[in-house]
């Protein structure tokens, strides 16, 4: 491995690990957006908005994100619709993830269940309060470990994003070696980038995880 | 009568912690002993002792003059005349009431099919749970997985049946239906070793109660003695703690 | 629309193989890392403390890394250092087999430490030996627990296998691109058509297999 390689190489990484970041974290956004609200139209069964929502959530999950972007990049300008690659990496991530969000969200609220409805009931609150107070802080924590899990799979699935030409991590690594052939330093890097995205996220996940739990067994 | 069941100065210990110390008991055959004392006596121990789930450091147990030795290749031959039902969670999950039962029947008895099914049917009508032959646990309630998990260990005919605090984990108004069961055991003979908190059911149930506390078996005697004539402090100050006047 | 260059020629065809590549990878990795990811969690569910230090570095490294940077290396990385062509399917399918032992074991493992003691227990004290208790008590359990999520792991690697037209595997992915190439003046819209396609055959592969996961979870859970 030669040292004035990686050295060269750093600035680019640097700048493509800025563009996934940002570009990742957005789709994080956006999927944990549509997560919560598919997540009420789904737990509160509401007539046809609910039918559409299972059907969104069973495609986007059964499908590769790797598809869903070549299908909203390369597809849907055929039909008008064109969406610039960095905007389409964090929608296509968000879809995707909003779909697992859901999955996430929804669990948590049917599984705090009746019994707190009805002792939230009992205290005097109305209905909203109930929900807004009660139900919905109690069904987050209860997602959190599987919240944060889905984090760390969307951060990771940013890797796909080369393949609609935006300059990410995978992009540099696969250009660098084509050009240069200094795969070692090439990969080593990526690699790195990668552990400095994604550790701290999974080692912050094992502690939000334990604390979730403690919680949730009133601890 | 005979003895069938011979525990002869048996010692237990974790490490540094002693549990009990040169415990005896003899059971003869049709004999009911209800085993008493306060939490972490090592009550519950003791009887995991006699089909050595947990190892002794001293002493022996004889099963109709059979040693019982945790190392022995001959132990789950033993243990097949020594049934114990847990205090709760011990059914199989994946299977069916009926296929609880006659699991052990015929894998290990090598029992007929047809044979156990026809016995796994009577019995679970018995304990009135016939209806539910073909549910899982998880459909029962608590007190219908104790009866269930009675009867299979019925099912293996054991000389013996060791119950340990098998009301502890249920709710009130399910330990009766349970130990209804139990009582109609007693009154057909059955030899029985039981570990329970539930002491007008222990005097309506035993032959001969023992007491334990601080690893030692600090008296016995008849029901009658037992409860209305206690020799020792120790076993009256424990009796008065089940009493609210 | 850009959906009749799929009636050219035998287009639809060439979709249908590029999506069985697709298959045969994910379902040959699939079943070494059942046979291999069982060996591993039996062996560190026995609590020996180095072993479990390397399986939490192995889990670790699996949980965090991307599997297209998995592929990268192992397709890229060994012919650099090892001097070996790797070919590209041989590649993909060492990646999805380290990804999915990681994952068989790690249920295994769980599962193993799941039964709990009075189980055995209560198995051993109806007279049944050790291997018996295994054989009809302890396994058909683990087995409740792992069929489930091993059929989930296979929808995983169908769509993961996705990523192998980066290393140049031609998938279905990678012929939608050549048909698209091939028909560009003919039919200017057939990106949609057939990326249309694809997502619903990426569907049609995986949604039957997590509905029968998600049904066998329901029925076995206790």
């Amino acid at each position: 491995m030669d040292p004035e390689v990686l050295r060269s190489y750093v600035p680019l990484y640097k700048e493509a690990f800025i563009l996934t970041l940002e570009t990742g974290w957005l789709g994080i956004a956006i999927a944990f957006a549509i997560g919560i609200v598919t997540a009420f139209i789904m737990h509160f069964r509401i007539p046809v908005l609910a039918k559409i929502a299972s059907v969104y959530v069973e495609l986007f999950r059964n499908t590769p994100l790797l598809v869903q972007l070549f299908f909203i990049y390369f597809a849907l300008p055929k039909i008008g619709i064109s969406i610039p690659a960095r905007e389409c990496g964090a929608i296509g991530l968000g879809l995707l993830g909003g779909s697992y969000m859901a999955e996430g969200i929804r669990s948590g609220l049917d599984a705090v269940g009746t019994l707190q409805e009805e002792s939230a009931l009992a205290l005097g609150m109305s209905k909203r309060q109930m929900f807004m107070y009660v139900i919905f802080p109690e069904a987050l924590s209860i997602s959190v470990p599987g919240i944060v899990a889905n984090v760390i799979f969307l951060l990771k699935e940013t890797s796909v994003f080369s393949a609609i030409s935006l300059m990410d991590l995978m992009f540099t690594a696969k250009d660098l070696i084509g050009l240069y052939y200094d795969t070692t330093e090439a990969l080593v890097l990526l690699v790195v980038f990668y552990i400095i995205m994604l550790l701290p996220v999974s080692l912050l996940g094992s502690i939000v995880e334990k604390k979730a739990r403690y919680r949730t067994l009133g601890v | 009568m005979d003895v069938i069941l011979e525990v002869k100065n048996i010692s237990k210990s974790y490490e540094d912690i002693t549990v009990f110390e040169n415990l005896s008991l003899t059971v003869k055959k049709g004999e009911v002993v209800v085993i008493v004392g306060p939490s972490g006596c090592g009550k519950s121990t003791f009887l995991r002792c006699i089909n050595a789930l947990e190892s002794i450091q001293d002493g022996e147990i004889l099963l109709d003059g059979e040693a019982i030795d945790a190392s022995s290749k001959e132990l789950p031959r033993i243990r097949e005349k020594i049934g114990m039902v847990f205090q709760s969670y011990d059914l199989f999950p994946h299977l069916t009431i009926l296929q609880n039962l006659m699991l052990a029947p015929v894998k290990v008895k090598k029992t007929p099919k047809a044979e156990a099914e026809k016995e796994a049917l009577s019995l679970l009508d018995r304990v009135g749970l016939l209806s539910k032959k073909d549910n899982f646990p998880r459909q029962l309630s608590g007190g219908q997985k104790q009866r269930v998990a009675i009867v299979r260990a019925l099912m293996m005919h054991p000389e013996i049946l060791l119950l340990d605090e098998i009301t502890a984990a249920l709710d009130p108004e399910m330990v009766r239906e349970v130990l209804d069961v139990v009582l109609s055991l007693a009154k057909e003979g059955r030899t029985m070793v039981i570990v329970t908190h539930e002491m007008q059911f222990a005097r309506a149930v035993a032959d001969r109660m023992v007491f334990i506390d601080g690893g030692k078996i600090v008296e016995e005697g008849s029901a009658q003695e037992f409860f209305d004539d206690p020799k020792t402090e120790r076993l009256r100050q424990f009796l008065n703690s089940f009493s609210y006047d | 629309m850009g959906f009749e260059v799929l009636a050219k020629g035998n287009n639809a065809l060439r979709l249908l193989s590029g999506l069985g590549v697709a298959m045969r990878i994910s379902l040959i990795s699939v079943a070494i890392s059942i046979v291999v990811g069982i060996a591993i969690g039996v062996i560190v569910a026995g609590r020996h403390p180095a072993a479990f230090a390397v399986f939490r570095v192995y889990l670790e490294i699996v949980r965090i890394m991307p599997q297209l940077v998995l592929l990268f290396i192992v397709y890229f990385g060994t012919t650099k250092a090892l001097g070996i062509n790797l070919d590209a399917e041989t590649a993909s399918i060492i990646v999805f087999s380290f990804w999915g032992c990681a994952e068989m074991a790690d249920l295994v493992r769980g599962a193993l430490l799941g039964i709990p003691v009075i189980q055995y227990e209560s198995a051993a004290s109806l007279g049944m030996p050790p291997l018996m208790t295994y054989r009809y008590v302890i396994v058909p359990q683990i087995l409740r627990r792992m069929i489930p999520l091993s059929i989930n792991l296979i929808t995983r690697m169908i769509k993961t296998t996705s990523l192998v037209m980066m290393i140049g595997i031609v998938e279905v992915l990678k012929v939608g691109q050549q048909i698209i190439e091939a028909n560009r003046k003919s039919s200017p819209n057939a990106a949609f058509g057939i990326f249309a396609t694809i997502f619903f055959l990426y569907f049609i592969a995986c949604w039957p297999i997590s509905r029968l996961a998600a049904y066998l979870e329901k029925k076995w859970e206790n």
